[in-house]
């Protein structure tokens, strides 16, 4: 209990030590990736070499590309280079994956904005609502749909909406992606089916949460205390209620960024979007193991960036974290 | 200083729950004179709780409700009162401090900005006069390093000095009447004292009532200037705390100050709790509700309720017995 | 229930205890229309469990046999969820993707289940293991579930067995965490340091005093562990990483109508509702199984659940 009011040195203390706590979870993460290729089948230089090749062939493809080494050499290699911002070569274009995954990050990264501000802001204004209107048709309405939001298949829904707004009303292209630099509009018409999809599934699970946390926030002693003052009931929702309840609300944003990297897979792929999503589907298929190898880790650093975000938040929102 | 500031008439309320209705409030009469100090006294669940949320137009509706009754604050009846114009005399006109100041503070908020907020609310202070007068108020709770404690958030303070600010904020728009719910009873008996003491002080500086409520009899006698006490929803005996603590005439009452020390009782005394259990408030006994825990009772107890009749002057007891009713009896 | 803990502290009376448990479904009322929702949703599972062992013998065509003259043809009174782009027939198709489902979604949380529940009560009893899995674990748990299925498969081949052990690791390893993370709580409770100074010894306090009071835990998330790994067959098998072609799985029926959305609707429209119906069976099971065991648990499982 310190007694003044700098707190800035145990803010960035709290900081350090969920930064501290990431790291071996990053270093593990790159253990699985690294293994489950290296002990996959398939002998990758089987593979760069093609149909013809001799064992001759086969044996220096290995001692150029270092695949003789002992595992942990290769392993240490790999992290090394990792570090170094090279992700490694496919084997079917034969070019750096770096470079394959730069134009990619563009459909991707508007994707995902858009769908996390629009998924939040739905996803608690709902909530807020709900939680408002406790017990009322409304909150009944609201919770019915937030349950069918969560077991709706994504896929499903993007094909519905793809029937209902492109094959018969024709409002939107069936599939297609007009890059920003054609124009903002016809970027944001072009994802504006895959954009709702997706948020309406992802604000599902936020509404949810977001009432329940409210719910049991506006219980608490320093509501009714917040009340007793004379506070309207608008001020005691979101002055007194809103921010206590906001670390659950948090996590579950947290972990809907993860649920959407599921989601980009599959909405990439019917919405044919040149993203990062459809570019690990093309590899499974063609078997690429160090694109899907370089995604993988690269989709799992991220997720683990966002959680590390949302427990900074965490100390934002709660003084008790931060002190 | 005998005008009645507080008039609360047949108040009656009631919860309805699955298990049945709930007559939380039955038929509650008593006023608390300006700038007194009224103390309402009972186990749990009798219902002085929801008396005093009653006074606060604080019920949570559904499942509560004011059934009947009036509440007047200088005359005017609070039940009458819409949704706003109770919320303008919430923390201005009355204010109240809660039973745990561990979670009666929100968390998230600085003391400053939970100490001013009843004065934005409910005056046309600027930010900065308000914040001045938190400073001030802080101060005059008695809380040490009053400028870094405003900065402060609550889980950074004791449970008393939580107390404190809880005072300081509810005295911040120098209310008429301060409802104090069971405010010391999660402190420590040393705090308690010191945090009785400045309730104490500070209503009686700014001519503020005070409405005590406790189930603890022992701090009434201290401070209360009037009693009454509580059973079953019912009030069972008002009258001055003096008289209260030497000759109670209900049962009820005696079996509480049976059931604390005293200083004055007779060396080796044995304590002795209620014998018997607190009625289901779903389902009654007929007659007094406190006829089957009662020694004086006889058979018209369990027949008949008794009515809260004056029996003395300034002194009301609910008992058919009350004449038989005494502490060396 | 809720309205009423507001005051409860002001009149607690210990209502009795029936009073109490018919207070957790809120109004008689109120309980008899949660009743007939969660009824629903049992028929719905029993009629998919039904027609997930019977659906071979139940379908009227051969569903693997094409039929090219008939394809694409809209509902009718033969065919009435239609045909598909080979003319077969989609109802027999969706009824026999039923076993998939259920099979997947079965054996993944089983499996999940048992190995998760028992590897979380040996390593919470010893420090060194339980650190260095549980930084597996955080590892397997920062990939999501389909992508790392995805790799999985792609790694070893595309067959039930497989999309069943690449769904199986995820869900394990959640389930891991979370038990892991109540047993530790309940081994600072008292009677459980209590039975540990009487000398009781570990594998008898676990089973004796730790599982039992876990296993409502267990089953809720066995119940979201269900629906995502129902969920999560399918958009493998709509992705075509999961079960192979010939095999009708939901996901890859609907995959199939995808490309004839234009004229074929009624291919993908059909499984995809039997799978939201599932899916959402599963779940209001799932709720209404928590809010019997502890409403507290309410969205704390939720969260868990979301991460997996």
């Amino acid at each position: 209990m310190p007694p003044n009011g700098t707190d800035q040195p145990i803010l960035w203390r709290y900081i350090a030590q969920r930064v501290l706590v990431s790291i071996p979870v990053i270093i593990m993460v790159g253990m699985i990736t690294f293994t489950l290729v290296y002990v996959g089948p398939g002998d990758p230089a089987a593979i760069i070499a093609g149909d013809e090749a001799t064992p001759e062939i086969l044996e220096k493809i290995r001692e150029d590309l270092g695949f003789n080494r002992p595992f942990p050499v290769q392993m240490g290699d790999w992290f090394w280079k990792l570090l170094q911002g090279d992700l490694g070569t496919s084997y079917f274009s034969r070019r750096e994956i770096t470079e394959l995954i730069t134009p990619r990050l563009q459909p991707t990264l508007s994707l995902g904005f858009q769908v996390v501000v629009l998924s939040t802001f739905i996803g608690i204004t709902t909530g807020m609502l709900a939680a408002w209107k406790a017990g009322s048709p409304l909150d009944r309405n609201l919770m019915i749909l937030a349950v069918l939001g969560f077991a709706t298949p994504g896929f499903w829904l993007a094909f519905l909406t793809i029937w209902v707004f492109a094959v018969n009303l024709g409002w939107f292209p069936v599939i297609g992606y007009s890059p920003i630099q054609n124009g903002l509009f016809a970027h944001l018409h072009s994802l504006f089916l895959p954009v709702m999809v997706n948020s309406i599934l992802a604000s599902a699970f936020i509404s949810r949460i977001t009432r329940s946390a409210m719910l049991e926030v506006l219980r608490e002693d320093y509501i009714r205390t917040a009340r007793a003052k004379g506070a309207s009931e608008f001020s005691v929702f979101l002055r007194h209620a809103f921010r206590p309840s906001a670390i659950p609300v948090a996590t579950v944003i947290g972990a809907s960024i993860a649920g959407l990297a599921t989601g980009f897979v599959l909405t990439e792929t019917i919405f044919a979007i040149p993203g990062l999503g459809r570019m690990l589907v093309d590899a499974i298929v063609r078997r690429d193991y160090p694109i899907i190898q370089a995604l993988l880790m690269v989709v799992a650093t991220v997720l683990i960036v966002v959680n590390l975000i949302v427990d900074i938040l965490y100390a934002y929102i709660d003084p008790r974290i931060r002190y | 200083m005998t005008e009645s500031l507080l008039k609360v008439e047949n108040l009656r309320t009631h919860f309805r729950t699955d298990g049945g209705l709930v007559k939380a409030v039955d038929d509650v009469s008593f006023e608390v004179q300006q700038g007194e100090t009224f103390a309402l006294v009972g186990e749990s669940g009798c219902g002085k709780s929801v008396t005093a949320l009653s006074i606060m137009g604080l019920i949570p509706n559904p499942p509560g409700e004011i059934v009947s009754g009036k509440i007047e604050l200088d005359g005017v009846d609070l039940t009458q009162l819409s949704f706003g114009e109770m919320r303008a005399i919430r923390g201005s006109k009355i204010a109240m401090i809660f039973q745990e100041p561990m979670t009666s503070l929100n968390p998230v908020l600085t003391i400053e900005s939970q100490l001013s907020e009843a004065l934005k609310i409910h005056t046309d202070l600027s930010k900065k006069a308000a914040n001045d007068r938190a400073l001030e108020l802080i101060n005059m709770v008695g809380i040490a390093d009053a400028r870094t404690r405003l900065k402060q958030y609550p889980h950074q303070l004791s449970g008393g000095q939580r107390q404190r600010v809880m005072i300081a904020m509810a005295m911040s728009c120098t209310p008429k009447l301060l409802i104090a719910d069971e405010a010391t009873t999660a402190l420590d008996v040393t705090i308690q004292a010191q945090i009785l003491d400045l309730m104490k002080d500070v209503t009686e500086q700014s001519g503020t009532a005070l409405l005590i409520i406790t189930h603890n009899l022992g701090i009434v006698a201290r401070y209360a200037n009037r009693v009454a006490v509580m059973y079953a929803g019912k009030l069972r005996e008002v009258g001055e705390a003096v008289d209260m603590y030497t000759e109670p005439r209900h049962p009820y009452t005696v079996g509480l100050l049976r059931s604390v020390p005293r200083l004055d009782s007779e060396k080796g005394a044995p304590l002795a709790p209620i014998a018997g259990e607190i009625p289901d408030l779903t389902n009654l006994p007929g007659g007094c509700a406190f006829s089957p825990r009662c020694r004086w009772a006889v058979d018209r107890c369990f027949a008949e309720n008794p009515l809260l009749e004056e029996t003395s002057p300034g002194k009301k007891v609910a008992c058919f017995e009350h004449a038989s009713v005494g502490l060396n009896v | 229930m809720t309205a009423i803990s507001d005051t409860s502290k002001e009149w607690e009376l210990a209502p009795p205890l029936s009073t109490r448990l018919k207070g957790m479904f809120g109004s008689t009322y109120r309980a008899a229309k949660r009743d007939l929702v969660l009824a629903a949703a049992i028929t719905v599972l029993l009629v998919g469990l039904f027609l997930a062992i019977f659906a071979p013998t139940l379908a009227r065509t051969d569903y693997e046999r094409t039929d090219p003259v008939n394809r694409i043809l809209a509902p009718n009174s033969h065919n009435w969820f239609g045909t598909d782009n080979w003319g077969r027939d989609v109802f027999d198709r969706t009824i026999v993707g039923t076993r998939l489902s259920f099979l997947v979604g079965f054996s993944v949380t089983l499996i999940s289940t048992v190995i998760g529940v028992g590897v979380a009560l040996v390593i919470s009893y010893f420090r060194v293991l339980d650190a260095v899995m549980m930084r597996f674990v955080d590892g397997l748990l920062a990939f999501p579930t389909i992508l790392l299925a995805l790799a999985l498969i792609s790694l070893i081949g595309p067959s039930v067995g497989n999309v069943i052990l690449a769904l199986s690791v995820t869900a394990t390893a959640g389930k891991i965490r979370l038990v892991r993370g109540a047993v530790l709580s309940l081994r600072e409770s008292t009677y459980v340091e209590a039975a540990r100074a009487i000398g009781v010894p570990v594998p008898r306090i676990l089973m004796l005093h730790v599982l039992p009071n876990i296993v409502g835990i267990i089953i809720v998330q066995a119940t979201f562990t269900l629906a995502s790994a129902i969920l999560a067959e399918a958009s493998l098998s709509f992705l075509g990483a999961g079960v192979p072609e010939y095999v009708p799985s939901w996901g890859n029926i609907i995959a199939t109508g995808q490309g004839y959305i234009q004229v074929g609707f009624h291919i993908s429209f059909f499984p995809g509702l039997f799978l939201t119906g599932t899916v959402l069976a599963v779940v209001l099971i799932g709720d209404s199984v928590r809010d019997h065991l502890d409403p507290r648990l309410r969205g704390r499982l939720r969260t868990t659940a979301a991460q997996q």
